[in-house]
């Protein structure tokens, strides 16, 4: 039932004949074609200018107040791209097979190929975009290193890579607002899809100011919503970043794409205490010039770092993987840092944190050469723990930080409704169950540039027919209602329990039954938690204020009802994965710590099928086959 | 810790707005600012209240979101700190403090601490580019920039477009911030070919969008949570002085 659509040919080949066959429309006919784009992070304002300057009508959507503040401006550390600029033997099939297998071998190896191929580009046209990357004496751009791979292919701007990339993008889209081809929905927040004869013809989206529900109409909508590591109420994440728009996708039909794929990033900022609304992340190029350690005795984990002799240190990553050492993949160096602190060797106040020391770095480059790559994390840490670094070493610990799930996409990135499509960190496709640091912005480009611009063609050649419909129809009366019947129940319950108490409840369960370890026996008994958890959150949730004005409950209970829904579909998917693979991670399967992944029964993409509210999903197999790459043990030692 | 709030309250644009006093006892000297908000927050909803409306995001300090006036400072009192990063440890105990929003004629408020900063957008949207079309580039290393004018470039472009420029300007001027722009693409040779035009157009912007008049006091770099230096708006004010008077 799945097809994934993937191009005959060798691997190599696929993508240059997909593009010389693929269907094109003539510039006279895009102008009439509308193309609506929810999210304006990367991926989406990356697509947004790309399809505008092909002369499509567009139409963009975000919460924010601003297409620029979308979350993509967080990512701090840098952009794989395979131009072998050092010389050090990287190359596009080098980034493909770094990427597969950094997955876990669960990627669809046509569309990994595909977003190495392209990632080069992405460079050339960020530079002409003027995004200021880092550069050398001689003028050219500089590299680092990132973890899961042994050639320097990260290009950066500072600790701000995602903030130089992201304001590119949307000035590339504002340029296209100025020249009229873009129409901005700032704070609107997408509520339904509306399905006409089975093809996606529109949104239903709430103006956040005013409260009304508008509904407006495209040729083809397009998802670029982002990830939902929300769902854990503690992450990474901005505050308002949400799976609702995938989340009615899904509920309109859209498969969704292994939902149990979770990264948990292994440098951030401890958890301080309960009043904490996020965690921060700090940069995995840390891992660069930082030492992972702990103390080896655990009557040592409460004395000042500085007074553990260095032969009581155990540097457990450079220990356990001396060929990847301190830039071993996030899920293994998360996995180590956990086990060393259920072992009782974690440190600070609360045992769970580990320490990541820079005093070797600072020695071998001096203050400022160390100052000069990662001054601005240096301050941020400062700021918000009071400790600095360059005199004592960070004390960090894995949060969660990114989704590899989402919603299943086919090779031209639509989903299994016709004329949806997902981009970014929004489809499930490229990382598998793994993502490798700085692919997400590669991938949010790639999606956003170089490849929907060519694949929606192929979908749209066959809509210029189609008159643009009038938002009267009843679709989208019907779907107006759903969205307007939601939000008048929400306000109307007036329980007792804030929206922010049942968010804190199901991320405890999710954190403690679908986070780093995970066991059948948990998540059966989390599944039955998170059911009786949105019983009592239609029953009982108090969301204060009316729908005609700002809202910032309201906004968050629609946004937590959602969650509350995804947590379920989250669960069931770890419990069919009875293997361990990237970021899943059962304790049924492993090798003495190492995930032991099943590759004769559990080598496929898991695409969930929504069947209603209490009936069970249905799961689609889409098998992947590797024609290029030999399944093998991933390892890093 | 214990404070002792006067925050503004205001439902909507057309509606007037107060002080209100609140009172908070529970807070962690660990917590950020918008962390204490949404302490006092949860306390509003559970009494059944309107909570505070306050715009905020990334809370890393990167996503520029979070825009309030705290003590008659914008960002608070920290130098080179957003508000999402201003933990509560440095206030004294007891102390009372002053929440509103960011004031000026350009960005109107829409609630409480909410104002509306479209305007930096559409300034954006005249000029804040270099007008290149995906996939018609070349190699990136085939255009070397020299590493001090990149930097340079970067120190600008770092501006996080939150609007703490306009906010503590007397003036509720905006130059900083289209300085900012102007001079992160005026440093690179990307942005060469329309130098001229650029800044020409994104100065015509923010004078029609209300913004005061610039008078070299620098209030705007001082209070900047990214520390955008002033020599961005002499870097601007040269650009703009060549590209009026001068013929090519």
């Amino acid at each position: 039932m799945l097809n994934s659509k993937i191009p005959e040919g060798p691997l190599e080949k696929k993508w240059e004949d997909y593009k010389s066959h693929v269907k094109l429309v003539n510039p006279a006919n895009k102008r009439k074609l509308e193309i609506i784009v929810v999210g304006t992070g990367l991926a989406g304002a990356s697509a947004a200018a790309s399809l505008a300057e092909l002369g499509y009508s567009v139409k963009t959507f975000c919460y924010q107040d601003s297409a620029r503040r979308a979350h993509s401006i967080a990512a701090q550390g840098g952009i794989n791209a395979a131009k072998n600029y050092k010389n050090d033997g990287d190359s596009v099939y080098r980034l493909f097979y770094d990427t597969i297998k950094g997955g876990d071998f669960r990627a669809r190896e046509a569309n990994v190929y595909r977003l190495a191929e392209v990632s080069a580009s992405i460079i050339d046209q960020c530079v002409a975009q003027g995004v200021p990357f880092a550069r050398e004496y001689g003028g050219l751009l500089d590299n680092r290193s990132f973890g899961g791979a042994q050639v320097s292919r990260t290009f950066y701007a500072r600790g701000q890579t995602g903030q130089q990339l992201l304001l590119g993008a949307y000035s590339a889209m504002m340029r296209q607002v100025g020249l009229g081809n873009v129409k901005e929905h700032n704070r609107h927040e997408m509520l339904e899809v509306v399905k006409i004869d089975g093809k996606a013809r529109g949104i239903i989206a709430r103006n956040m100011i005013t409260g009304e529900l508008e509904k407006h109409f495209g040729h083809a909508v397009v998802l670029a919503t982002g990830g939902y590591g929300n769902v854990f109420f503690l992450s990474t994440n901005a505050m308002g970043c949400n799976v609702t728009a995938a989340w009615k996708a899904h509920k309109e039909g859209a498969f969704f794409g292994n939902p149990c794929y979770t990264q948990i990033h292994p440098t951030c900022i401890p958890v301080s205490g309960d009043y904490q609304s996020k965690l921060t992340l700090m940069s995995e190029s840390l891992r660069n010039d930082g030492r992972v350690w702990v103390p080896k005795k655990v009557e040592d984990c409460k004395k000042k770092p500085q007074d553990i002799a260095e032969e009581d240190r155990d540097y457990y990553l450079e220990r356990k993987y001396p060929s990847f050492g301190n830039l071993a993949p996030r899920d293994i160096a998360s996995r180590a840092a956990k086990e060393a602190c259920d072992d009782g060797r974690g440190v600070g106040e609360s045992g769970l944190a580990v320490y990541l020391d820079f005093a070797d770095a600072i020695n071998r480059l001096g203050k400022e050469v160390v100052a000069a790559r990662y001054g601005n994390l240096f301050d941020m840490y400062h700021h918000i723990t009071g400790e600095d670094p360059y005199e004592t070493p960070m004390r960090i610990y894995p949060a969660v930080h990114y989704t590899m799930g989402g919603l299943w996409v086919d090779y031209d990135l639509m989903t299994t409704v016709p004329g949806l499509y997902a981009m970014g960190e929004c489809n499930f496709s490229d990382h598998g169950a793994n993502r490798l640091g700085a692919s997400a912005l590669m991938q949010g480009l790639a999606d956003g540039y170089f490849v929907l611009p060519y694949t929606i063609g192929n979908y749209l050649a066959d809509e210029i027919f189609t008159k643009a419909i009038e938002t009267s129809h009843p679709e989208f009366e019907a779907a107006a209602n759903n969205a307007k019947e939601r939000i008048e129940k929400l306000l109307s319950i007036k329980g007792t329990q804030t929206v922010d108490d049942f968010h804190k409840k199901l991320g405890k369960i999710m954190w403690d039954y679908c986070g780093m370890a995970r066991t059948a026996e948990g998540l059966t008994k989390a599944r039955v938690m998170v059911k009786e958890l949105r019983e009592e959150f239609w029953k009982d949730v108090k969301v204060s204020g009316t729908n005609e004005e700002i809202n910032p409950d309201l906004e968050k209970a629609l946004r937590v009802a959602d969650f509350i829904e995804l947590g379920e579909l989250m669960i069931v998917d770890a419990l069919n994965r009875n293997e361990s693979c990237g970021g899943h991670f059962r304790l049924e399967y492993q090798d003495a710590g190492e995930a032991k992944r099943n590759d004769e029964k559990y080598a496929y993409v898991a695409a969930w099928e929504y069947k209603g509210m209490d009936a069970e999903p249905t799961m689609h197999r889409e098998d992947l086959t590797f024609e290029n790459i030999k399944l093998q043990v991933r390892s890093y030692k | 810790m214990k404070f002792n709030l006067k925050i503004w309250r205001q439902q909507n644009a057309e509606a007037q707005g107060k002080m209100v006093d609140y009172k908070i006892d529970n807070v962690n000297p660990d917590m950020s600012f918008l962390e204490m908000i949404d302490v006092l927050n949860d306390d509003i909803i559970r009494k059944g209240d309107s909570p505070v409306a306050f715009d905020h995001d990334c809370r890393e300090g990167i996503c520029g979101s979070c825009s309030m006036y705290i003590n008659g400072r914008a960002h608070g009192p920290l130098k080179g700190t957003t508000t999402c990063q201003l933990m509560m440890r440095n206030f004294t105990d007891g102390e009372t403090i002053h929440v509103e929003p960011f004031r000026a004629k350009a960005f109107p408020v829409l609630k409480d601490l909410i104002v509306d900063r479209g305007a930096f957008d559409r300034i954006q949207a005249v000029g804040g580019f270099v007008s290149v079309n995906t996939g018609q580039v070349q190699d990136a290393n085939n255009l070397p920039v020299e590493k001090n004018k990149a930097d340079l470039a970067m120190d600008a472009a770092s501006c996080i477009g939150c609007g703490a420029c306009v906010a503590a300007c007397k003036n509720a001027s905006a130059m900083l911030f289209v300085a900012a722009k102007v001079s992160q693409y005026s440093l690179l040779p990307q942005g060469q070919p329309e130098r001229k035009l650029r800044v020409q157009k994104m100065v015509a912007q923010m004078d029609e969008e209300g913004f005061g008049a610039c008078t070299n006091t620098g209030a705007c770099s001082a209070e900047c949570p990214k520390e955008i230096s002033l020599s961005n708006i002499a870097r601007m004010n040269m650009d703009y002085l060549k590209a009026s008077v001068l013929q090519d």
